[in-house]
């Protein structure tokens, strides 16, 4: 299938990255020549084979529900871009000025 | 002394015939006097490193126990969250962060005495075979400086193979141990899935990735192995069993009556005749240590890499959502015109190189509605089916082997915008990473077509990871007439034992 400049640009979108024209137009063909390669695996197994998730068993791992130290929220915050009043500090979620 | 192994290292600390300040200075010494070629450091820690090997004399003169590689200096993949130092992972994105809090590997190498020097270089979020996808400039190659360190902990490999460390601990999702060791003429082990913690690791595919060692020779890296290895509540997908008898492996290295198989499906055509020339060497060594050499079939391997680059990147696609410029790493365009999915937007396409920008939008096509059953659910069957290849060769024979790579170290740039060429370097590497299973990477010599290093590749069964020192150690002594390979940047020609060059 034909992986077009405006499909990368939806998937980008999705992924929330923003991508130049200049990389849309390198990446879509990249990603076709790729896509191509891995297309193979949908013909290999079939509906018989149960899929993998994960390589070792697993089994749900459980604890005693007890407080323990953590980091504090000055740690926590230490990094961050912004910070006001103890607390992160991000851009407007709504699209209008409240 | 820097040119000594790890152990041979710490033996003459603990004898107290060399202190380990004075080996961490030599070492920091050598890291400015060949850095500026390899770049393989991002981060040097001289004054805590100095601090470390003090404490170390400090615990030697006070008469307390040393443990087995107190005292060695090693060098880091900036993956690791380890406090003081800022992890870049590669990225642009997280330039600048400084983790609150240590990776339970970080914790291990310093409760084992261990002095890190520093932070070495890696391809972005882990993702590549060369370190070329890294936004702080390219690793040489100690063999070749115009060629690739390997990736995508190639900081980890160059820096061992130019003696700027004496000891490197990386992690593994595709090969990213065991590649880089190839081309750069060491051994590097990925131990079995679980059994090294990922706790304070910077998650690429969760289900893929393992921290493991890197070392000179086999019984450093074994050491290391032992040092690290473990089970950590922290890590929801940690095994709980004892850690296999590595180090008792590597000084055996006893292969008699050992069933070897020899992969099919890895090697032959589309390798480089040098490559293979050397692993068959070994495939006579062994056999002249008593090994009983079988070939197995493993069909499914022929998907491996297709369904890990699905796989990897829907992992890659999901884990990297959390750099959202909101909690820490760079945040563009928060000038109070854009929202903050815009910023999300800006500071994603700012900060992510063109591979981690590949490969999150090849996940995200992957797993989106319509497309999922035909490339996620398929690649996950064609897991179980790789899993079932390994189930039966594993009853035909005690390991596996192949050629860690299909070719000696290429040339930096050659296969920068050719993706799928890239890809191909990890495709004897990732079956094991499917599967979950342990392999390694040990010296098989120099390729006589372009006298670079080859690798010599021994998979074994979850937590039968002794299995992979045993051969290794077989192989060591007999390869290169005994002798470890010696880059050129070590100031000798190739072949010169490391014993005979001289200390700087």
């Amino acid at each position: 299938m034909a992986l077009t400049a405006q499909d990368v640009a939806k998937l980008a979108e999705l992924a929330r990255i923003e991508l130049s024209e200049g990389e849309l137009a390198h990446l879509a063909p990249q990603l076709e020549v790729i896509i191509e390669a891995v297309a193979a695996v949908s013909q290999v197994a079939g509906a018989d084979v149960a899929p993998t998730s994960h390589a070792v068993p697993m089994e749900n791992v459980f604890r005693e529900d007890e407080i323990r130290p953590s980091l504090s929220a000055q740690a926590a915050l230490s990094a961050a871009p912004a910070t006001e009043d103890g607390r992160f500090r991000v851009p407007r979620i709504l699209e209008e000025e409240a | 002394m820097i040119f000594q192994s790890a152990s041979e290292i710490a033996a003459q600390i603990a004898a107290g015939e060399i202190s380990a300040r004075e080996v961490a200075d030599a070492e920091l010494e050598r890291i400015a006097q060949v850095d500026g070629q390899i770049h393989a450091f991002l981060a040097v820690d001289a004054e805590r490193a100095r601090e470390q090997a003090d404490a170390v004399d400090a615990k030697r003169a006070a008469g307390e126990p040393l443990g087995p590689l107190a005292g060695v200096p090693l060098s880091l993949k900036d993956i690791f969250c380890y406090q003081g130092l800022p992890c870049t992972c590669g990225s642009r994105i997280l330039e600048g962060w400084h983790p609150v809090y240590d990776a339970t590997v970080v914790k291990r190498l310093l409760a084992a005495g261990l002095v890190i020097l520093g932070k070495v270089n890696m391809d972005e979020f882990a993702m590549g075979s060369s370190t070329e996808t890294s936004g702080y400039g390219d690793t040489h190659n100690p063999w070749d400086l115009d060629n690739i360190p390997g990736g995508s902990s190639g900081g980890c490999a160059a820096s061992l193979a130019a003696f700027e460390a004496a000891l490197s601990a990386g992690t593994d999702t595709g090969g990213s141990i065991r590649q880089p060791a190839a081309v750069n003429g060491i051994v590097g082990v990925k131990p079995t899935y679980g059994s090294n913690s990922r706790y304070g690791v910077v998650a690429m595919a969760s289900s893929l990735d393992v921290p493991g060692p890197f070392g000179r020779t086999v019984l450093d890296t074994a050491l290391l192995h032992a040092a690290i290895s473990g089970y950590d509540p922290l890590d929801s997908t940690a095994i709980d069993q004892p850690v296999p008898p590595v180090v008792r492996a590597a000084e055996s290295g006893d292969v008699k009556g050992m069933r070897v198989g020899v992969v099919k499906e890895l090697g032959g055509e589309g390798y480089q005749p040098g490559v293979m020339r050397r692993f068959n060497d070994c495939l006579g060594i062994l056999e002249r240590a008593g090994a009983q050499i079988t070939q197995v079939s493993c069909p499914n391997f022929d998907y491996a890499l297709g369904a890990y680059y699905i796989i990897m990147p829907s992992e890659v696609s999901a884990n990297l959502a959390r750099f959202d410029a909101m909690r820490y790493g760079l945040r563009v365009g928060d000038d109070g015109s854009h929202s903050v999915e815009e910023v999300m937007r800006l500071t994603r396409g700012q900060g992510f190189g063109a591979e981690a920008k590949r490969r999150i939008i090849l996940g995200t096509y992957a797993l989106s509605a319509g497309y999922y059953d035909a490339y996620y659910g398929s690649a996950q069957k064609a897991r179980t089916l790789i899993v079932q290849d390994f189930t039966k060769a594993f009853e035909a024979a005690d390991v596996l082997v192949s050629p860690t790579t299909p070719t000696t170290a290429w040339g930096l740039g050659e296969r920068v915008d050719d993706p799928l060429a890239m890809y191909k370097a990890d495709l004897c590497t990732i079956p094991s990473n499917m599967a979950g299973n342990c392999a390694g990477s040990f010296p098989a010599g120099l390729s006589p077509d372009d006298g670079l290093p080859v690798g010599f590749q021994v998979m074994a069964p979850p937590m039968a990871d002794d299995r992979l020192y045993r051969v290794g150690a077989a192989l060591e002594r007999e390869v290169n007439g005994g002798r470890p390979l010696t880059s050129l940047i070590a100031g000798k020609p190739v072949g010169s034992g490391a014993g005979e060059v001289a200390d700087v």
